[in-house]
């Protein structure tokens, strides 16, 4: 079991979501955040430059059994890079091992309860 | 409207000289203080609805979208101002022209002619100012319909044609006094503020573009919830206290007639409300706040046609109907599947017809003696008068129709109107102004 964690653009989240939607993938964990990668590229807002300190994205976060981790991370790959190449900005996958994992109602425990 | 106001005041206007002289003050320029007092803040009370209305739609989009919508009722106040002043005016209020089809007078061009005109005591200035807010927010009114998916600058380009093209004719028809619709049957089709012109029109108009354009992507499987209902709340306040403006004010007067107008459009707004929320209450099992703000905006939606001629008990039928007929619209299209987001249609467009028909049995004793005094034989019934509303309606209607599906075609076309998947996705806030509505949720 794998915990997937994406950063990733907000504006980038409904096609993030459309796609691993399509790929049946469809518990997830949505969290505003706000932060500071590589990412210093200069904005113009109203005729002035300005470089943002932290930028808001959208952090996810996905439970899966091991034989989901390259579909789910290739599907975000996909959907949040911006154009073909990808920009500066474009955010960070972080994958960590997941210990256990149990469900509240049934008390099931392991890959089953994800 | 004024033009209706001016037979009834010259009749009796004689009577009034007699013994209310001092009681009115004028100031030299045949300027009645009092009267344009209220028309003033009548003006800027309907200029209050377009923020209100700008909340309202606000609070009940995406947060990805709050922005891109309230500018879509800010943008109106910008775009729909310069037009009336430059040539909206003479449209509407200046003598018939190309046959009817709209009013000219090149000396309206600019408000130029009309820098010291006075009628009835009240400014020109104030009559024309009072009147461009409802070209404002009529507009505006049809962006619910279209909420989420549409593009800044097709939207800019489709109110202006969509003023020019359809509010124009239809405010000269209905209420200009050589107006075709003005003229119907004995004393006019009744239209006491805007029915037909404003919510029958924009109502119609958003339904016809909420099918063209298509529903927003996902709709319906995926849940669209409100962004602020406090927000919503808040814009629903406004527009039933800046109604008393859209209302009373288009008594022209400030008057008995002010006072019947402004009763009947606090009637029907309480009494859409509660029964909204009694009939939802029921049917769900929760009244929520939306439901109620729903039925406020139903109520007053369809007196605003009705508020000269109903009398109280009648204002509190029409918004009990309204709200009843408006949530039964707002369960059909849930099921129907054409995607009119914010209900524009649902509310606007039935409330406008439920209100331009249902008025006929509610109407004054006075006013259906007046009227049957102006004809011929001396007699004229309800069921006349329901002709002529009928007729009054359908010609709203269809003419609403069918030019704003032309207009939508060109516009969409040539500019593009409907957002293209990408920016729909990241939301109008971001892909059109580069702003965020609720930027204060993350650090920064």
């Amino acid at each position: 079991m794998k915990l997937i964690t994406a950063i990733i653009r907000d504006t980038k989240l409904d096609q993030v979501r459309e796609a691993l939607v399509e790929n049946e993938i469809t518990r997830i964990t949505v969290i505003r955040v706000s932060g500071r990668g590589q990412q210093t590229k200069e904005q113009i807002y109203r005729g002035k430059r300005i470089v943002p300190g932290l930028i808001p994205k959208v952090k996810l976060e996905i439970a899966v059994n091991d034989e989901f981790v390259d579909i789910t991370v290739n599907t975000i790959i996909k959907a949040a890079r911006t154009n073909e190449s990808g920009e500066v900005g474009d955010g960070k996958i972080f994958i960590t091992p997941l210990e256990d994992c149990i469900r509240i109602r049934t008390g099931e425990k392991g890959g089953k309860a994800i | 409207m004024i033009l209706l106001r001016r037979r009834k005041l010259f009749v009796t206007g004689i009577l009034l000289l007699l013994f209310a002289v001092n009681s009115s003050a004028s100031d030299g320029n045949g300027v009645d203080t009092g009267i344009t007092a209220w028309m003033l803040t009548s003006t800027a009370l309907v200029l209050l609805m377009i923020p209100g209305l700008a909340m309202f739609y606000g609070g009940l989009v995406r947060t990805k979208n709050v922005i891109g919508t309230m500018m879509h009722s800010f943008a109106a106040m910008g775009i729909m101002t310069v037009l009336w002043i430059s040539f909206g005016y003479s449209m509407c209020f200046g003598p018939n022209a190309l046959g009817g089809w709209i009013g000219w007078d090149n000396n309206l061009l600019f408000l130029n002619g009309i820098d010291t005109e006075v009628n009835n005591g009240v400014p020109d200035y104030v009559f024309s100012m009072f009147q461009g807010k409802f070209a404002i927010i009529t507009p505006a009114l049809i962006a619910g319909a279209f909420a989420e998916r549409v593009t800044f600058k097709g939207y800019v380009i489709f109110i202006a044609f969509w003023g020019i093209l359809v509010y124009n004719p239809l405010c000269h028809w209905v209420w200009a006094k050589d107006g075709f619709l003005f003229n119907m049957g004995a004393n006019g089709a009744i239209d006491f503020a805007g029915g037909t012109v404003v919510h029958i029109s924009s109502g119609i108009s958003g339904l016809v573009a909420a099918i063209y354009l298509g529903a927003r992507r996902g709709y319906p499987r995926t849940s669209m919830p409100p962004s602020n209902l406090t927000l919503t709340m808040l814009g629903a306040g406004l527009l039933w206290v800046g109604w008393f403006g859209f209302n009373a004010g288009s008594s022209i007067n400030s008057g008995l007639d002010t006072a019947q107008a402004l009763t009947a459009t606090q009637a029907a707004a309480a009494a859409g409300a509660i029964t909204w929320m009694i009939i939802e209450g029921i049917h769900q099992g929760k009244a929520t706040a939306l439901g109620f703000a729903s039925g406020i905006l139903a109520g007053l939606v369809v007196v605003t046609p009705a508020a000269g001629v109903v009398r109280p008990y009648g204002a509190l039928s029409l918004g009990a109907i309204a709200a009843i007929l408006c949530y039964t619209a707002i369960l059909v299209k849930n099921k129907s599947g054409y995607d009119d987001s914010l209900d524009a249609f649902g509310i606007h467009g039935v409330g406008g017809i439920t209100g331009a028909i249902m008025l006929t049995f509610f109407i004054r004793k006075s006013w259906m003696s007046e009227a049957a005094s102006l004809t011929e034989g001396g007699t004229w019934t309800v069921m006349q008068q329901l002709g002529v509303q009928v007729a009054a309606v359908l010609v709203s209607i269809a003419y609403a129709a069918v030019v704003t599906l032309v207009i939508l075609i060109i516009v969409n076309k040539l500019f593009g109107l409907r957002a293209p998947a990408q920016m729909e996705m990241q939301g109008l806030d971001a892909s059109y102004h580069g702003e965020h509505g609720y930027g204060m949720l993350n650090a920064s």
